[in-house]
């Protein structure tokens, strides 16, 4: 039943999200808005986490799955890109590792120090 | 009766006419094979190659050649999955506010690291799929290919892209990000799980951030704070940055 409602609750704020996105001719669609809704609901009303965090939680474990139609309908078109594939593959390859690389490089530089730890690190993965 | 010999053959096609139809065949499959991939997954100590979303995604592709399911009549079914992507993106709100007070203590460094890497992901995209000698409609394509895919493609209408490619680029980098991401950081040592889940989510979006996820819930909260974020800039400063790099190098 909790899990019921907090999913309702999720559908709600993107329907929320949606309706603000185009109301709005906003760049980003409805589900981000909803996430930044969903942030300030809780910010204002942190008893409202209890209620959604069963049906986040079982949503956020699987999420790799929610990707998956998408990513079949990717490599069912993958021959558009034939002649291109060579220089696809470099940029989306070299921006890729350069940005992450850069990213937490930069994060962790300026962390040295400091602490992101509440609790114990809950990753084990060398 | 001579119909006998006939009657069961007739029913099974039938019967997979049926069943092909109808959404459950695209459903089951879907589940089944994401669960056994991530089962290897995990048995294979999480292996990255094998990540899960790879290893379903070519099993299901196989598959259906195989049978013979055309991709349309599979996403009928595969849809409801498809769907949860909506509220799943909604639910990013609630590990992000558990990580509330420390992104409060941190947010100038969070900031700063967030800047830096847009700039270097969305200038690096330009550039060198200029030098590797993409087509323009290609660059205009693969600009946004690390924006989350719904806003990928509205950004790629903007600057003169073909969105549905922009679909298929914003999701190649997800996979290959989320493939590459542990190795990688592994590499440059960089073991905090907030610098980690950061710089997945900002250049591999969605995927990076199931990715994420698996490294743990401080990782999945940064990553799915680095997607919106980026999602929210690149939409208003790609086109700005697109016209000014036509301009610059054209």
């Amino acid at each position: 039943m909790s899990i019921l409602r907090g999913f309702t609750i999720l559908l709600v704020l993107q329907l929320l999200g949606e309706v603000l996105s185009r109301w709005l001719a906003l760049p980003v669609p409805g589900p981000v808005v909803g996430l930044a809704l969903l942030l300030c609901v809780l910010v204002v009303r942190p008893a409202l986490a209890r209620h959604v965090d069963g049906a986040s939680d079982a949503l956020l474990a699987h999420l790799s799955l929610l990707f998956i139609p998408a990513g079949v309908g990717v490599l069912v078109h993958i021959d558009r890109l034939d002649g291109a594939l060579a220089g696809v593959a470099l940029t989306l390859g070299v921006s890729t590792l350069l940005g992450m690389a850069v990213t937490a490089l930069t994060l962790q530089r300026l962390m040295r120090g400091r602490t992101t730890r509440d609790t114990p690190p809950s990753g084990t993965e060398g | 009766m001579p119909e006998d010999t006939t009657v069961e053959p007739l029913e099974l096609d039938a019967l997979w006419v049926y069943l092909s139809g109808s959404p459950l065949v695209a459903l089951t499959l879907t589940l089944a094979c994401y669960l056994l991939a991530r089962e290897l997954f995990d048995r294979c100590g999480r292996f990255a190659l094998l990540n899960p979303v790879l290893v379903s995604v070519t099993v299901l592709v196989g598959l259906l050649h195989l049978v013979d399911i055309p991709y349309a009549q599979y996403f009928d079914g595969a849809q409801f999955v498809h769907f949860l992507l909506g509220p799943a993106t909604v639910a990013l709100a609630l590990p992000l506010y558990r990580e509330l007070p420390v992104l409060r203590r941190h947010w100038l460094p969070i900031g700063v690291a967030l800047c830096v890497g847009l700039v270097v992901t969305l200038v690096s995209t330009l550039l060198i799929a200029r030098l590797s000698g993409l087509d323009d409609v290609l660059q205009r394509s693969i600009a946004a290919k690390s924006v989350t895919a719904p806003v990928a493609m509205g950004i790629s209408e903007r600057i003169g892209g073909v969105p549905s490619l922009t679909a298929v680029f914003a999701i190649l980098t997800g996979v290959f990000g989320a493939v590459a991401a542990v190795p990688l950081l592994s590499l440059l040592k960089v073991h905090d799980d907030a610098a980690r889940g950061l710089s997945i989510g900002l250049v591999a979006h969605g995927i990076g951030t199931a990715r994420a996820f698996d490294i743990g819930e401080r990782a999945g909260a940064y990553a799915g704070l680095a997607m919106a974020l980026s999602a929210m800039v690149s939409a208003v400063a790609l086109p700005l940055l697109a016209a000014a790099f036509a301009a610059g190098l054209g």
